[in-house]
């Protein structure tokens, strides 16, 4: 059944070069624009231990990504521009060969294994924490609650521990050992989490109305805040890193405004972290003062703040 | 070979199918028809429409994101938009598209006059109808604000009282039940009614390709339907599946969705993957390299994506077993992808490439989806996912493997069939022009969204601060969502245009190699009169060589070559 189709249109040479050559130019542009931007390839990292080790393991497997991206692509682009249709040419019958196809499926296997090894290379790592170090804040010798199904605690089982809690559309952060039973008047914050450097910093994490997620990159990877369950992760800030202030934002929808759910991470030497704490304190159970005073005075009839 | 014993006294074959029955014409005729070609139609159109609609929610987000700070929406409407936005493209438009693509291609590839149960068809198309217009009604009253995925407790009444949430699980039921009438009208199709000696070796890839979207959506659906009753009656009837303060666990909900939510991510691409498995050869000229390999991995791959659906969920509480578990059958699925990447390059491999539009979007696909499955590896070591989850990194990835990937196949889809379906080619022209938009306009608004994750950009936020490169990054892909925007319009106009404009296509304007090439174009009602016998996986191939053969001329396509010959 032939058919009148319409006769290919001669086409110039330069045209032949400029189509394919349009997306290139476009990709390797680009690709300098990130350049010049800097860390665009790569997650955040710098303010802990576990950030640095997913950023050397995100550059492990960059590197193999880049061989495979352009290997395919590469004989994907060949085959087109060699093997374009031609007058007399004839498209070879070939229907498979056996060998090459069980060689690439071996291929690509091995490439997942060795991925698979580097990540269990550096996965004890990002998930268990080193101890605090020499110029940390000092913990009194005793072991912490009991590690959990997900969290880790140090080889010394010695390490701060911040309750973390997601709330619409704020962060609240009690300073406790034990979340679960954390004392009445432990102190406090919201937004702004403030921690000793060179200490090791456990992080239980929950919700309290939705679910959150806690992240800041340069400390790390984000753990879902869910309700009824406890989440986890630690940080361990260096101390020339004292004064600097970490960012980061809920990363799970948790309602309208789920964009102005900030957090910020701030280091302290560990002086200034206890001072920190004891003034928190103590202004804590002042305004709790004044709360228990004008309730009494509401009890009494009194007009509040009268 | 078969064709050899050709004996010179037998008819020479050819399109001998005329109507039989005066075909209706009128509305009536469409909301009435069984005809699988006509609600194949009746599919392919509503799904673009809902294809549009979930475009332009696309470019209002868009415009939303190109200024820091940016006030042009509250983040309540930002919130709609972007539940509408996915669930419109998910269930709406690229599920069922591939139905459409099915209900008209199927039979006529595998011989038959119509699916097994042309009445459950019908259904299966008025209840996808019902669903969107479920869905799309809540945008006169309140639209859900939960995103696609729909997590509670944020979709519990506390959070979400409104009925969008309500709207949204009727929507999933609907379009559940829709799709799976019609993958089981698929599977019995394709068990029962094959042509003589269609052998399941000798099953067009597409079809495999439909066998297994269909049993993908039987196996991944009843889960969800599940998981949104719960959710409905946790919100109307007191009970707290996922009240934690009651017993109950949000995570539930999550493992239920995902269960289903990864399996459809191959519902959706798997039938995508079907059709560039057919354009593929057609333009190269060549068979399919390793048709074994390339049917056997989608089978593969379907049976890895029911065991993978915990990667979505590696920042939750759950113990570090499960990651390590999830991440490993994570990297498994990558070899039976990997497999259909090599096979397809190597079927281009030697060819004669004939640069068609439908041959365009093909390789557009296998280029770009490349890029997504190795971004699929990153998010598959879970220590990385850790930084990279919920933020634009993820948003990348999975446009590049669901419009890059799935979206460009369907537009190969719609080159190549266009002509069987409406009789006339489309213009090779603004083809082109649609596909270059396209492609640059997609790399520009996707490619640097790895980088917006990887400076900390979380998805679903309707607006952020001018830190960092973010407001450069953004204005970058909003312009090239644009383009992207521009080229799907230029298709549309292209489609509209042709339908009464375009070249006249005759029954095999491609030369191509399967049996829905031997009718007219557009096919009759009951799409055969007799249905040849199948010799091989390119049943076209045959009947050309024997009318050449028969009609005393030379066979022009060239012979076998020996299969070591690929080396060279």
């Amino acid at each position: 059944m032939p058919l009148p189709l319409a006769a290919p249109r001669t086409r110039s040479r330069f045209r032949r070069v400029l189509a394919p050559a349009l997306p290139i130019a476009l990709l390797l542009l680009l690709g300098l624009a990130g350049t010049a931007f800097g860390d665009a390839f790569s997650p955040e990292s710098g303010g802990s231990p576990q950030a640095d080790d997913i950023d050397r393991l995100y550059w492990f497997v960059m590197v193999v990504a880049i061989v495979v991206f352009l290997g395919v692509e590469g004989a994907l682009f060949y085959s087109l521009f060699k093997f374009k249709a031609r007058r007399g040419t004839v498209a070879a019958q070939i229907r498979g060969n056996t060998r090459l196809e069980i060689g690439w499926t071996v291929g690509a296997a091995v490439i997942l294994v060795v991925l698979a090894i580097l990540t269990f290379i550096y996965l004890p790592g990002i998930r268990t924490p080193p101890n605090s170090g020499p110029n940390g804040l000092q913990l009194a010798d005793r072991v912490l609650v009991a590690a959990g199904p997900t969290k880790q605690l140090p080889p010394n089982g010695k390490a701060l521990n911040i309750c973390v809690n997601g709330q619409q559309y704020v962060w609240r952060y009690t300073y406790a050992q034990n979340c679960e039973n954390a004392p009445l008047n432990a102190p406090f914050s919201y937004e702004i989490m403030y921690v000793p450097t060179d200490t090791t910093v456990t992080l239980d994490i929950d919700a309290q109305d939705v679910a959150h997620s806690w992240w800041i990159p340069k400390l790390g990877g984000k753990f879902d805040a869910v309700p009824g369950y406890s989440n986890n992760t630690w940080l361990k800030i260096p101390g020339d890193l004292a004064g600097q202030t970490f960012r980061g934002q809920c990363a799970e929808l948790c309602g309208r405004n789920h964009a102005n759910m900030t957090a910020r991470v701030r280091a302290l030497s560990p002086q200034d972290f206890e001072a920190w704490l004891d003034n928190q304190r103590r202004a804590i159970q002042q305004a709790n003062q004044a709360a228990q005073r004008q309730r009494q005075r509401v009890e009494r009839g009194q007009q509040p703040g009268g | 070979m078969a064709t050899q014993q050709i004996t010179a006294p037998a008819p020479v074959p050819q399109v001998v199918a005329h109507e039989i029955e005066r075909e209706r014409t009128g509305w009536t005729s469409w909301v009435t028809t069984t005809d699988h070609k006509r609600i194949g139609i009746m599919y392919l159109v509503l799904t673009f429409v809902f294809f549009l609609l979930g475009g332009t929610e696309a470019l209002l987000i868009r415009l939303q994101l190109s200024q820091a700070n940016n006030t042009l929406l509250d983040p309540q409407t930002y919130n709609q938009l972007i539940t509408m936005h996915g669930t419109t493209m998910v269930f709406l438009f690229v599920v069922p598209v591939m139905a459409g693509f099915g209900n008209y291609f199927l039979p006529l590839m595998i011989g038959a006059r119509d699916m097994a149960f042309p009445k459950l068809n019908a259904l299966s198309f008025w209840l996808l109808a019902a669903g969107g217009l479920v869905f799309y009604a809540s945008i006169f009253f309140s639209p859900p604000e939960c995103g696609w995925t729909c997590y509670p407790p944020l979709s519990s009444k506390d959070y979400l009282p409104s009925g969008g949430v309500d709207a949204w699980i009727y929507l999933i039921h609907l379009t559940g039940v829709s799709s799976l009438v019609g993958a089981i009208n698929f599977y019995v199709t394709i068990a029962n009614m094959r042509a003589p000696g269609m052998g399941w070796g000798r099953l067009p890839l597409f079809v495999w390709a439909l066998l297994i979207y269909a049993v993908l959506l039987i196996l991944a659906l009843p889960p969800v339907a599940a998981g949104v009753t719960l959710l409905l009656t946790d919100r109307h009837f007191g009970t707290s599946f996922y009240d934690p303060a009651l017993g109950g666990s949000p995570l539930l909900y999550q493992h239920l969705f995902w269960f289903f939510g990864h399996p459809e991510v191959y519902i959706m691409v798997l039938p995508g993957f079907g059709i560039i498995s057919e354009v593929l050869p057609v333009f190269a000229r060549k068979p399919i390299f390793g048709y074994k390999a390339v049917a056997a991995s989608t089978v593969v791959i379907a049976f890895l994506s029911l065991l993978v659906w915990a990667h979505h969920m590696f920042t939750t509480p759950s113990p570090g077993f499960v990651f390590v578990f999830f991440m490993m059958a994570s990297f498994l699925i990558a070899v039976p992808t990997g497999v259909k990447i090599f096979n397809w390059v190597a079927t281009l491999w030697r060819g004669t490439v004939e640069f068609k539009t439908a041959l365009l979007f093909a390789v557009g696909f296998l280029g770009t989806f490349v890029m997504g499955g190795i971004t699929g590896i990153f998010l598959a070591i879970f220590p990385i996912d850790w930084q990279l989850h919920d933020t634009y990194f993820v948003v990348a990835h999975f446009h590049y493997v669901l419009m890059g990937g799935a979206v460009f196949a369907v537009f190969s889809g719609v080159y190549y069939w266009f002509p069987k379906i409406t009789g006339r080619l489309m213009s090779e022209g603004l083809g082109k022009i649609s596909f270059w938009l396209m492609l640059i306009g997609f790399h520009v608004t996707f490619l640097i969204q790895h980088s917006m994750g990887m400076d900390g950009m979380p998805r679903r936020i309707f607006e952020y601060a001018d830190v960092g490169h973010l407001q450069t990054y953004n204005l970058i892909s909003t312009i090239g969502s644009f383009i992207l925007g521009l080229g799907i319009l230029v298709t549309m106009i292209n489609a509209v245009r042709s339908v009464k404009r375009g070249v006249i296509a005759g029954p095999d304007p491609w030369k191509a190699n399967t049996l829905e090439w031997f009718t007219s174009s557009p096919p009759p009602v009951n799409n055969f009169d007799t249905i040849p016998r199948i010799r091989s996986v390119e049943p076209m191939k045959d009947i050309r060589r024997q009318v050449e053969r028969q009609m005393g001329r030379e066979w022009q396509e060239p012979a076998p070559a020996p299969e070591s010959s690929v080396q060279a």
